[in-house]
């Protein structure tokens, strides 16, 4: 039988998680030591799709601030965290820019755009 | 001379989350005082997500976190000043501060609340010997540097200490090209969260050297590698151990120290292990009508802890400048007992608990099946039961106004006792 002990990384409280597949159960797989609802999700994400949030900066041309700090809006799969750096770093954004502004579009084919995670006024 | 109702020393999360409460109390005459260009404090340049879980249920970054209270805080129309320094501050809550618009201000206000947070030891506080080359920063300045300022500060890096600063720069360095060789820990355990671990350290193939140190330095303009070495119970490196590791890049993440020289100038009494005020129920310290709260007071792992505590500071220097706090109630210590570091806040004058309060503290060393136990006297008033204590964790317990102000209530005592799960 298939058996994995994961961390969760949902919330600071890091549960101990024991995923197991189960072909009887609804999702394939059961989850133990996690104590809400997401811990399961995590848990059986990590096991068969694992994701991560990529936060990072692009280039901004700003007298303020080199920097604009961005975050992918959800995990993006793990294998692509490198490949979407590079992405990411080719980028050079102009203010103003605000919260939660889309600066690239379905990153990498991923379905998860990246957004801006700061206003810049000017 | 200006003169104010409440001045907030500090314009990160924990003076911002102060100020907007106070306003919400009905203080009118608020100023927040900030040495940066903008506020928002020390969660500009922690772009990682993690932060709000509890305050906002959601995950955001650091940029997003602070932004949600600067709005909120500017939306109120309180005043505050950027670029701003503040030289001097006294018992009678006189401030003098300086900036480059206004020249030299003088400052009389009724309360104080101090958020000044906390400041990185740097490599003389845990002195590495050897050379002096560059190459060796805090790892919250070469975040500043990567995150805002837009500079690689290496490609070879070495971390030492596993707290969750260090920790998340591994992350961030290994992203921007570097390579982490390793992150070296004195102690046998993690300092930081261990969802840190798994998702900076664990995702990299980054190794975690638990009970080792750096022994020598090494290189003469630029840094050209550190020496590692085992270290045994007692902290003392082993002899035959070491091991060099050729690296460009040295990042300390070995701890912060609370930035209270203003709280020394008005003669504000410290506690010797947080470093901090000594604070009571309301979050004022040993001054009255000076209150402090967040990193200044003692270092949290959560922002969200930050703000639910700065909330109160704020909350209650509105109550005494309404003249709601009572000065003369009954007071009670909290003891840390066996296995607890500190307690926050040291004092509770009973009767200005209004509903509930809230204890914060840190365990000493890694506690496995435990219960952290408070009592009065004989009488156990809570306990908590946990598979795991770890000093990188803060704990909390929370008591009912009703258990406080029933009867005769004395000190009270939080240990670590066996017997958990």
């Amino acid at each position: 039988m298939e058996v994995y002990e994961k961390v969760c990384i949902v919330c600071p409280r890091g549960c101990r998680l024991t995923i197991k597949k189960d072909e009887t159960s609804l999702k394939g797989y059961t989850v133990e030591g996690n104590t809400c609802k997401r811990g399961a999700e995590y848990g059986i994400k990590e096991v068969t799709n694992p994701t991560r949030v990529i936060t990072s900066t692009v280039k901004l041309k700003s007298d303020h601030l080199n920097r604009l700090p961005v975050v992918t809006k959800g995990g993006i799969p793990k294998a692509k965290m490198m490949e979407s750096m590079k992405v990411i770093n080719n980028v050079e954004v102009k203010p103003p820019v605000k919260e939660g502004e889309v600066i690239i579009e379905n990153l990498l084919d991923t379905g998860v755009d990246l957004i801006s995670s700061r206003t810049v006024e000017q | 001379m200006d003169s104010y109702e409440i001045v907030v020393i500090g314009g990160g999360p924990a003076g911002l989350a102060a100020a907007i409460e106070a306003r919400k109390n009905g203080v009118e005459n608020i100023l927040v005082i900030e040495r940066d260009k903008e506020l928002g404090g020390i969660l500009q340049q922690c772009i990682h997500n993690g932060f709000g879980l509890h305050v906002f249920k959601e995950e955001l970054t650091g940029p997003q976190y602070s932004e949600r209270f600067i709005k909120e805080l500017k939306k109120m129309g309180i005043e505050y000043k950027l670029d701003t320094m503040v030289l001097h501050i006294d018992e009678d809550r006189n401030i003098e501060a300086i900036n480059t618009k206004d020249g030299l201000i003088q400052i009389k206000t009724e309360a104080i609340v101090l958020a000044m947070g906390c400041r990185e030891r740097p490599r003389g506080a845990i002195t590495i010997p050897g050379t002096r080359p560059a190459g060796i920063f805090t790892a919250g300045t070469a975040q500043r540097f990567i995150n805002m300022e837009g500079y690689q500060v290496g490609k070879k890096v070495v971390i030492l200490g596993s707290g969750d600063i260090g920790l998340i720069m591994a992350r961030r360095m290994t992203l921007e090209g570097a390579k982490v060789e390793a992150v070296v820990e004195l102690m046998p355990y993690s300092g930081g969260l261990t969802r840190n671990i798994v998702q900076c350290l664990d995702d990299f193939d980054i190794p975690l050297l638990l009970s080792h140190t750096i022994v020598d330095i090494k290189g003469r303009d630029r840094l050209e590698g550190v020496v590692v070495a085992k270290v045994d119970e007692n902290r003392r490196p082993i002899p035959g151990s070491e091991v060099e590791y050729e690296c460009d890049t040295l990042l300390l993440s070995v701890g912060l120290i609370p930035e209270n020289e203003l709280s020394n100038e008005a003669n504000i009494e410290i506690d010797p292990i947080t470093n901090g005020p000594i604070v009571n129920e309301s979050m004022e310290t040993s001054v009255s009508g000076i209150f402090a709260c967040g990193n200044v007071v003692h270092v949290h792992d959560l922002v969200d802890n930050v703000t639910r505590e700065s909330r109160k500071a704020g909350k209650c220097a509105a109550k005494f400048v309404k003249d709601e706090l009572k000065e003369d109630s009954h007071t009670v210590r909290t003891i840390p007992g066996e296995g607890v570091r500190y307690i926050v806040p040291q004092e509770i004058r009973v009767e200005n608990v209004d509903e509930d309060i809230t204890l914060f503290m840190r365990v000493t060393d890694i506690f496995k099946d435990a219960k952290l136990v408070l009592e009065n006297g004989d009488k156990t008033i809570k306990e908590i039961k946990k598979i795991q204590f770890a000093p990188g964790e803060m704990e909390e317990i929370k008591i009912n106004a009703s258990e406080l102000k029933d009867g005769e209530i004395g000190d009270l005592k939080v240990s670590i006792q066996k017997g958990g799960k």
